[in-house]
């Protein structure tokens, strides 16, 4: 039996529908995400799954029994808010302590557990502190071992890393992941950050006006995204108008107009005659000079339009015959070079066929 | 810019000395060895060594602390309750209901409080029906704290003490109250101190029987501006200031935990 259920949830807001009609089923020990743009809905359902609104229609089942009736201290859900919300007049420890107090349980036990959350976290000298008193990255890490102290079978996460600079941000994914592993609960996370999402995640759930619109796990996510929505909200990809000539099980010719025809993988559902795009990620297109020899089927000529130097990688923008533009990323894997191409240059662009894939409109 | 800045200090310098030049008068002659308010004779206590001499004044000065406690201590209670309703259920009408009698002339109020008293509730004017009468102009000053105190707060706070397991009770008692607490003290304070001083809706409420020091302090007035009148204002206001400081330091110190905390 699935940990949580949330079966055809919906909730208006006036005329304005907040989440639409969404179904999950969430496993129990899955690090699960919602990803989506802020407005998407991710942060409404979330506070139905914690109780804090409730859905207009639908039901939200939690180990099998339906939970919408249920007041939030009821629920073996706790939440890590965005702004962490720990308790300001009170000390880490009580901080920590707070849920353990709530459910009741005997002074022993609660000094035991706190003092082994904060082991947990790496917080054991921060106990007396108070919650001002600590650093951000420390602040969220009371607000995880709080929320962790009196294992629920839920932790939700709204956005917590979102206060936190970027390389903060980066240690807390990898403390995050190995906290999950380590503790065993199912962490329900909602982000608005594809990378965190595809970092952190079993499983993404990618949420757009209200609806789902891919529940998948990151690879499949990044690398077979349903939708034009998915495909343009995880990662960057470049996109072209295409028509299907002929379709069979194991590829796709299609027509692309003023370029010529381009091959991606079969994939259901497709026929010949269908209007769509042909989606391809910049570090699946290969760049060459416009004299070298054809080694892919899809090989088509053009020119560096513009380029883009980051360290790592540079991303070579190239303005195909058609007048359509497709990045292609090249690692700087050479010390000191960052640039193969100059603005102008006639280069030829490349993918395999496996590597684009077909979208309908 | 050098300029301005003269101008600006000589503004300020002014307008407090408009303030604060007839307190320091009041202060200073109450110290002064001499029946007149005119000339510094010499040093002297002995003002106040009469003020407690004077039976009626203690009556009275007892009399104003009874109603400035009760009256504070209900305004507090109501207005804080106040304050919480009209944050947590984002009210329209009753916030400028509950605030209208801050802003309205209290001969006004008087008159009309009077006549509720006497007319609506059939009440012997006294020692009750004054703190009722503070109580009501107090209230709204108490709510305005207390809302704005909360406006200020992390709204996930209230929402993590009940996800965390905690009762709505619970959560007011653990969570709500404490972070409230140095709002509701100011507000307390601050209704001590605008009842115990009152002068208009005292003397409309207040009947024939007991003395009550703000209009004591103007029945002695009538005769003569003596010391001991000077006197007992020095201590009035030396009460005043010391309350106004602590609320406002009360509230400042909060705030700034609190911001720090949320960041």
């Amino acid at each position: 039996m699935a940990l949580l259920e949330i079966r055809n949830v919906t909730r208006r807001f006036g005329s304005y529908t907040a989440v639409d009609n969404v179904t999950v089923t969430i496993e129990a020990g899955e690090f699960f995400t919602l990803l989506g743009p802020s407005g998407c809905g991710k942060t409404t359902l979330l506070r139905m799954i914690a109780g804090f609104d409730l859905p207009d229609s639908g039901q939200i089942l939690l180990d099998g029994k339906d939970v919408v009736g249920t007041p939030p201290e009821k629920r073996p859900v706790h939440t890590v808010f965005q702004t962490y919300a720990l308790f300001p007049h009170m000390t880490v420890a009580d901080n920590i302590a707070f849920p353990l107090k709530m459910a009741g349980k005997a002074l022993p036990e609660i000094k035991a557990r706190v003092s082994e959350a904060l082991d947990g976290v790496r917080l054991s000298d921060f106990r007396g502190r108070f919650p001002h008193e600590l650093s951000g990255g420390q602040k969220q890490r009371v607000a995880l071992a709080r929320g962790l102290v009196n294992r629920p079978r839920l932790l939700l996460l709204d956005e917590p890393l979102g206060a936190l600079d970027a390389k903060l941000r980066e240690e807390m994914q990898i403390e995050l992941i190995n906290l999950q592993k380590e503790v065993g609960i199912t962490f329900v996370f909602v982000t608005h950050a594809q990378n965190e999402a595809l970092a952190l995640s079993h499983r993404i759930a990618v949420m757009n006006r209200g609806s789902v619109e891919q529940i998948d796990e990151p690879s499949k996510i990044y690398g077979f995204p349903e939708n034009r929505f998915v495909a343009d909200f995880v990662g960057k990809i470049s996109m072209m108008s295409a028509r299907v000539l002929e379709s069979t099980p194991s590829h796709l010719k299609l027509e692309v107009s003023g370029l010529g025809e381009v091959v991606t993988v079969g994939k259901e559902g497709v026929k010949a005659g269908d209007n769509g795009l042909v989606a391809i990620r910049p570090e699946q297109v290969r760049i060459s000079h416009a004299s070298d020899e054809p080694q892919l089927k899809n090989h088509f000529l053009g020119k560096v339009h513009d380029f883009l130097y980051v360290g790592d990688v540079t991303t070579y923008i190239v303005e195909l015959s058609n007048g359509a533009y497709i990045e292609a990323l090249l690692p700087n894997s050479a010390p000191g070079r960052a640039k193969f191409y100059d603005v102008g240059d006639a280069v030829a662009v490349s993918w395999r066929h496996d590597a684009g894939i077909f979208l309908h409109e | 810019m050098k300029r301005n800045n003269t101008w600006l200090w000589s503004a300020a310098a002014l307008v407090y000395a408009f303030l604060y030049i007839p307190l320091a008068i009041v202060v200073v002659y109450s110290f002064n060895d001499s029946r007149l308010n005119a000339e510094w004779v010499g040093f002297t206590l002995s003002w106040y060594k009469a003020l407690f001499n004077n039976a009626e004044m203690l009556t009275a000065a007892g009399n104003s602390l009874i109603i400035a406690l009760s009256a504070s201590f209900s305004a507090t209670v109501l207005g804080t309750m106040a304050g919480l309703a009209i944050h947590r259920y984002n009210l329209k009408v009753l916030p400028v209901l509950v605030f209208t009698p801050v802003a309205m002339p209290e001969i006004l109020l008087g008159v009309s409080l009077l006549l509720f008293f006497l007319q609506v509730l059939n009440l012997t004017l006294g020692m009750v029906s004054i703190i009722i009468a503070h109580t009501t102009f107090c209230i709204g000053f108490v709510a305005i704290i207390v809302r704005a105190r909360l406006q200020d707060m992390d709204e996930s706070l209230f929402e993590a003490a009940r996800d965390l397991g905690a009762s709505p009770w619970q959560t007011f008692r653990l969570v709500t109250l404490p972070l409230i607490m140095p709002a509701v003290v100011a507000g307390a304070l601050m209704s001590f101190t605008l009842s115990i001083d009152d002068f208009v809706i005292t003397f409309f409420t207040k009947g024939v029987g007991e003395p009550i020091l703000p209009i004591q302090i103007y029945t002695m007035i009538k005769v003569a501006v003596t010391p001991e009148v000077n006197a007992i204002s020095t201590l009035l206001m030396l009460l005043t200031l010391v309350m106004i400081i602590i609320a406002a330091k009360l509230d400042a110190h909060a705030s700034s935990r609190d911001a720090k905390t949320s960041s």
